[in-house]
């Protein structure tokens, strides 16, 4: 029987969680892929509120929320919404508390989610608060690992491309962390380098990596090879960007002395870093990484919900 | 040296009872009042800026008639004033005496977060703040996560 003084289980940042709960979401994961169709929704009412449009992420959830017998309500975008008729976060958080068991949400504003929390009476999983954070993202990035490799300790990690925005990387090394002797490879452009901050995280671990600005043969010593966007409006001018977008493309000609086991993950959408030649290659991992994402995002709502405790 | 600091203090009028912040850098003296909200109070309140200091060079001293800080609150002081100290004044006398009163763990509804994406920005949250000072003061919000540098915080009127 579920304490119901238990503290309401939010996931906003992947910090929320423990090493043991990432485990346990790990462990879950596997079990809704050799299962997916449970239903432990059934009568639960989900809300999946997306303040700003994402099809990707939002059509995930609700595929992980149909599997699990529970039932949507929600917008796709704050067009077709109370937002546009100027509602503020506080007031349709606290309506929708009392209809939704569960409230995913995504917007435009960092730190709109824990807010989001402290107001609803329902658990809140974040899918994304502006540049801020996107734990389900990080999750079904650590399964497609687990996955991959079998297991999350002693990782050679290469992370390339945009490292200074980019929440996914941020979040990936933060959890990785937490396992025994990782091993980062940080290749990036000086403008968009992996800022301080997350340098002096690793360093007061000890943990080792190293950064580059060239993409070279460093790849060959990783067992992933985590591949971002280098995105356009980043660069003060266009030339800028000019000289660096195609200096991080992977393409299949330098996949040939990697590990065999090495996998190539992307977030999506990729724009170009990635050649359409390296698709049909086997270390290619990044379409069976986004199918991974139901599975998590099953785990991430059976646990918060408590119908699958550790 | 105790003795010369009663000296100036006394050049700011005494007050029989109340509170004295003393050690506020000279440059810091407004943002220590808008801070405590000592411009909206109907205490009395007198200051003293760029007083002689032998510790600081020049200093500012604040005197607040009637006004006694509890808890943790007034820690918030000592973003702007890290080595500030606290004279509780009791008929004229000063009866306690706090040193270096040191950074709030904590600080709660003074600070903007400086994101200007962060929902504290858009929308009535009370904003929150956990603080370091490793070397410089960074002041992390609850929501998104950024990091407010000393050089970047601006008071909530
Ligand atoms: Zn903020």
């Amino acid at each position: 029987m579920e304490k119901l003084t238990q503290r309401k289980r939010d996931l906003i940042s992947i910090t929320d969680y423990t090493k043991e709960e990432y485990d346990h979401i790990m462990r879950m994961a596997a079990e809704f892929e050799a299962s997916p169709n449970q239903q432990l929704l059934q009568g639960k009412v989900v809300a999946v509120l997306f303040f700003e449009p994402s099809t990707r992420t939002r059509l995930s959830f609700e595929t992980a929320i149909n599997r699990l017998g529970g039932r949507i309500v929600g917008f796709s975008d704050s067009n077709s919404s109370s937002v546009t008729k100027g509602e503020t976060l506080h007031d349709t958080i606290r309506m929708v508390s009392n209809y939704a068991d569960l409230i995913v949400m995504r917007h435009p504003l960092e730190g709109a989610a824990r807010y989001a929390a402290e107001v609803a009476s329902v658990p809140v999983i974040n899918a994304g608060d502006g540049a801020n954070q996107h734990p389900s993202q990080t999750l079904l990035d650590m399964y497609s690992i687990v996955k991959t490799q079998g297991r999350l300790d002693n990782l050679n990690i290469c992370m390339v491309g945009d490292l200074k925005y980019g929440r996914t990387v941020h979040s990936l090394l933060q959890a990785l962390s937490q396992y025994q002797n990782p091993v980062f490879h940080f290749i990036a452009p000086p403008e968009l380098r992996l800022p301080e901050e997350y340098r002096l995280y690793l360093n007061e671990r000890d943990i080792d990596f190293a950064e580059h600005t060239e993409f070279t043969s460093v790849i060959n010593q990783a067992d992933i090879v985590y591949m971002t966007r280098v995105q356009k409006e980043r660069f003060s001018t266009p030339m800028e960007y000019e000289q660096v977008k195609n200096v991080y493309i992977l393409r299949n000609s330098m996949l040939a002395n990697t590990k065999n086991t090495m996998r190539i993950l992307h977030p999506l959408p990729r724009v170009n870093e990635i050649a359409p030649d390296v698709d049909a290659n086997p270390h290619a991992y990044y379409f069976e990484q986004a199918r991974n994402g139901v599975f998590t995002r099953e785990a991430i709502i059976a646990y918060t919900l408590g119908l699958k405790n550790i | 040296m105790e003795q010369k600091d009663i000296n100036t203090q006394l050049k700011v009028s005494a007050i029989q009872d109340g509170t004295v912040i003393d050690h506020i850098p000279s440059d810091h003296l407004f943002k220590v009042i808008s801070i405590l909200k000592l411009d909206a109070t109907s205490n009395q309140v007198t200051f003293g800026a760029n007083l002689d200091s032998k510790m600081m060079g020049k200093k500012a001293i604040i005197k607040i008639a009637n006004k006694f800080f509890e808890g943790d609150d007034i820690k918030k002081i000592a973003l702007f004033a890290p080595h500030a100290s606290l004279n509780i004044i009791r008929n004229y006398q000063v009866t306690r005496k706090i040193r270096d009163i040191g950074l709030p763990d904590v600080v709660e509804g003074a600070i903007k977060c400086f994101n200007p994406a962060c929902i504290t920005n858009h929308e009535t949250v009370r904003t929150s703040f956990t603080v370091s000072n490793k070397g410089h003061l960074a002041l992390k919000c609850k929501y998104c996560e950024k990091i407010t540098t000393g050089e970047q915080m601006i008071i909530i009127p």
